[in-house]
C-alpha cells in the first residue's frame, strides 16, 4: 500500500447553493471508483476540511459516471453576497478535497502517478495549440 | 410542421457577464434550431431589483438587447428561435427594448416576441403571507415574516409551460424572467416534439440536456480539470450544443472548428456542478434521477446522453427572494519578502486594534492570505518561509453602515502605519457594497400558475 493524493485518481467541480458548498468527484478510472466510495467517505471528507465546514457532510454516489457528490453545509460563510470569503461560492473547494490522500495498492499507485498534474517540463508557451 | 429527427439546442450564455460574443458564434458557426441565454443566478435578481428602482425602464440583462440587435437578421434568415430569461424583474420592459432593437436590426414584421410574466410575486407578496402561504426559508424554516421589511425581490422559479405557449404562438425570441435555466433548454424540446407533461422520462432527459447546457462553456472545457493544459483553442472555446433526439436520448456538441473540448468527463464535471441529492432533481416540471444517466463518449467532441428516468413533479414551485442585510466592504494589501505572510499577519493584529479601540460593530471580520490560505484554509498549512510576496485581504460587514465605512478608511493609512514593504493600494479607498441575502422558499403551484401570462408581440 502506498498513500496517494486523490488528485491522481479523481477530477472534481464544486459549486453552491447558499451556504452549502456542493463537491462532485469522478474518478478518471471508472475501476477506481470502488476505493474512492470506500476510502473518501462524509466522515473523512468532514475531518479533512476541518474548521472550513462548520455543518455536517453529506455523501450522495452516482455509480453510473463513477462519482461522489459531497454537500458541505455551513461552508461558505452565510453564502451568496453574504460572504466575505475570497471564494464565495465555492468555486474550489473542487481541488480543495484533491489534497486528501489514499491508502492505495502499489500497482495502481504506479499507474497513476503524476496524473492530474502540468507534467514536467510544461511551459505555457505550450498552450493553446 | 413535421417533426424532426432532432432538435439542436445551443447555448449562449451561462451567466450575466459572460463571454458577449459567444452567442454570435452560436449562430454564425454552423446549423442550430434554438438559441438558449441564461442570464440569471440565485443574487441576479435583486441587483436587478435595485437597479429598477433606481430607473424604471432597467432591471432586466441589458447586453441582451445590442446583442440581439446583432444576431437578430441571421436568427430570421436561418430560422432559429431565442429563448432567454434575460427579462429579469422587467421582461415587459425587455421586451419592449428587444423590440426596438429589432426594428433597428431590420426585421421588422419578418419576427415576433413572445414576452412571459407573473413570476414576479413581489406586489402580491403580503396578499399571499395573509392568505397563509408562509414562505418559510428552505434551510432554516424561519418564516418570512421576520425579514418582510427588507425583501427586495422574490420570483417563483417557473418551467417550461409558458415557454412552450410562447412558441406555439409563433415567438421568435420568447423573454422570460426567472424560468429555470434548465426550461430555457427543454422547452423549445417538448415544443417540437409535443411531449406530455406525464411523459417523466423524456421531460428528465431535456432536464438533463437543460442543466449540460446551462452554465455554457463549464461543459465543453472550460473550467475543466482533466488535462486542462492539452484542451485546445479556449481562446475562441465552443459553447455547448444539445442534439435531443425524439426518444429523449442526446448527444453534447460544439461547432466544428471551435476551440474547446467535449468528453465524457468534461460533460460529467457539468453534470455534478451545483448538484444536491442527485437521485432528486426537482424542476417545475418533472423529478430527474441524475443516477441514471447514461453516457458514451462518441469521439470528436461528442458524448451521447441515455438512460434518463424520471418521476412526477412536486406540488410546489421553488421562490428565490432577496432581502437587504446589511453592508460590506473588504480591503487588501500586498506585502513582499522577507517574512511577507509574517508582516500581512501583523498588520491584521493592528488593523483589527484600531477598529476595536474606535468602537466599531461587525458581524464579521474575516481575514485571508492571497497567496497562502484564501482558497484551501487550513489545507494550505503553514505559510512557506521565503513566500515572495501575500496579498492581505480583509473583509468586514455588519448592520451599521457607518462602521463599515470607517472601516474602508482604515485600510490606507497601514502603509504608512504598519508593517513595512507594503504596496498595492493603487485600487483606492474599498466600496461599500449592499448585502443581499438568498431566501429559498417554496410555494403552492396553485398559487403561481394561473398569474403567468404568455403575449406574442409583432417586431
Amino acid at each position: 500500500m502506498k498513500k496517494v493524493e486523490l488528485v491522481h485518481l479523481a477530477h472534481a467541480r464544486s459549486g453552491d447553493k447558499g451556504d452549502t458548498a456542493n463537491v462532485g468527484v469522478i474518478a478518471y478510472d471508472p475501476v477506481h471508483y470502488d476505493l474512492l466510495r470506500e476510502q473518501v467517505t462524509s466522515e473523512r471528507v468532514k475531518e479533512h476540511f476541518g474548521e472550513m465546514v462548520k455543518g455536517r457532510v453529506e455523501r450522495f454516489e452516482l455509480p453510473n459516471l463513477g462519482a461522489l457528490n459531497f454537500l458541505l453545509h455551513e461552508s461558505l460563510g452565510g453564502g451568496g453576497t453574504l460572504s466575505l470569503m475570497n471564494d464565495a461560492q465555492g468555486k474550489v473547494f473542487s481541488t480543495g478535497i484533491l489534497r486528501m490522500t489514499l491508502d492505495v495498492p502499489d500497482e495502481i499507485a504506479a499507474s497513476v502517478e503524476g496524473k492530474g498534474r502540468v507534467p514536467k517540463g510544461w511551459t505555457v508557451e505550450q498552450y493553446g495549440g | 410542421m413535421a417533426e424532426r429527427d432532432v432538435v439542436r439546442v445551443a447555448s449562449g450564455q451561462g451567466f450575466w457577464g459572460d463571454d458577449l460574443d459567444a452567442p454570435v458564434r452560436q449562430v454564425e458557426g454552423g446549423p442550430i434550431d434554438y438559441l438558449m441565454l441564461d442570464y440569471l443566478a440565485e443574487v441576479t435578481m435583486s441587483i436587478m431589483q435595485k437597479q429598477r428602482a433606481r430607473d424604471p425602464e432597467a432591471g432586466f440583462a441589458r447586453d441582451f438587447v445590442p446583442l440581439m440587435e446583432r444576431i437578430f437578421p441571421t436568427c430570421v434568415e436561418k430560422g432559429i428561435r431565442v429563448v432567454t430569461n434575460a427579462g429579469g424583474v422587467n421582461p415587459d420592459g425587455c421586451a419592449d427594448a428587444l423590440v426596438e432593437a429589432g426594428r433597428r436590426a431590420g426585421v421588422a414584421h419578418k419576427a415576433r416576441v413572445g414576452l412571459v410574466t407573473g413570476d414576479d410575486l413581489m406586489d402580491r407578496l403580503d396578499a399571499l403571507l395573509a392568505d397563509g402561504h408562509e414562505l418559510a426559508n428552505m434551510e432554516t424554516g424561519e418564516p418570512l415574516s421576520s425579514v418582510r421589511d427588507r425583501v427586495q425581490s422574490a420570483n417563483a422559479y417557473i418551467g417550461a409551460t409558458p415557454i412552450v405557449k410562447a412558441l406555439q404562438g409563433g415567438a421568435d425570441v420568447v423573454v422570460t424572467g426567472r424560468s429555470t435555466d434548465t426550461a430555457l433548454t427543454y422547452g423549445p424540446v417538448i415544443h417540437e416534439f409535443g411531449w406530455s407533461p406525464d411523459d417523466h422520462d423524456r421531460i428528465a432527459a431535456g432536464v438533463v440536456a437543460g442543466h449540460i447546457n446551462e452554465c455554457g462553456a463549464q461543459c465543453t472545457g472550460g473550467n475543466c480539470l482533466v488535462d486542462w493544459w492539452t484542451i485546445p483553442d479556449m481562446a475562441s472555446v465552443g459553447f455547448p450544443i444539445v442534439e435531443v433526439s425524439p426518444d429523449g436520448s442526446l448527444v453534447v456538441t460544439k461547432h466544428a472548428g471551435s476551440g474547446g473540448r467535449v468528453t465524457r468527463a468534461s460533460v460529467a464535471e457539468q453534470i455534478l456542478y451545483e448538484m444536491g441529492d442527485p437521485t432528486t432533481y426537482i424542476t417545475p416540471d418533472v423529478i430527474a434521477d441524475f443516477t441514471t444517466i447514461q453516457l458514451d463518449d462518441l469521439g470528436n467532441d461528442r458524448v451521447r446522453v441515455h438512460g434518463v428516468k424520471g418521476g412526477p413533479a412536486t406540488d410546489f414551485l421553488k421562490v428565490s427572494i432577496a432581502y437587504s442585510d446589511g453592508w460590506k466592504a473588504t480591503g487588501t494589501l500586498t506585502y513582499a519578502w522577507p517574512d511577507a505572510a509574517a508582516k500581512a499577519q501583523a498588520a491584521d493584529r493592528i488593523l483589527r486594534e484600531r477598529m476595536d479601540r474606535l468602537g466599531l460593530m461587525f458581524d464579521e471580520i474575516r481575514t485571508e492570505l492571497v497567496g497562502w490560505d484564501s482558497t484551501h484554509g487550513p489545507l494550505a498549512g503553514p505559510p512557506p518561509a521565503d513566500l515572495p510576496e501575500v496579498q492581505l485581504r480583509v473583509g468586514v460587514r455588519g448592520r451599521d453602515r457607518a462602521s463599515v465605512d470607517r472601516f474602508t478608511r482604515e485600510i490606507a493609512p497601514l502603509v504608512l502605519t504598519g508593517p513595512p514593504s507594503v504596496t498595492g493600494f493603487a485600487g483606492g479607498r474599498p466600496r461599500v457594497q449592499e448585502i443581499m441575502a438568498y431566501w429559498p422558499a417554496l410555494i403552492r403551484k396553485d398559487a403561481v400558475q394561473p398569474h403567468l401570462q404568455v403575449e406574442v408581440r409583432d417586431v
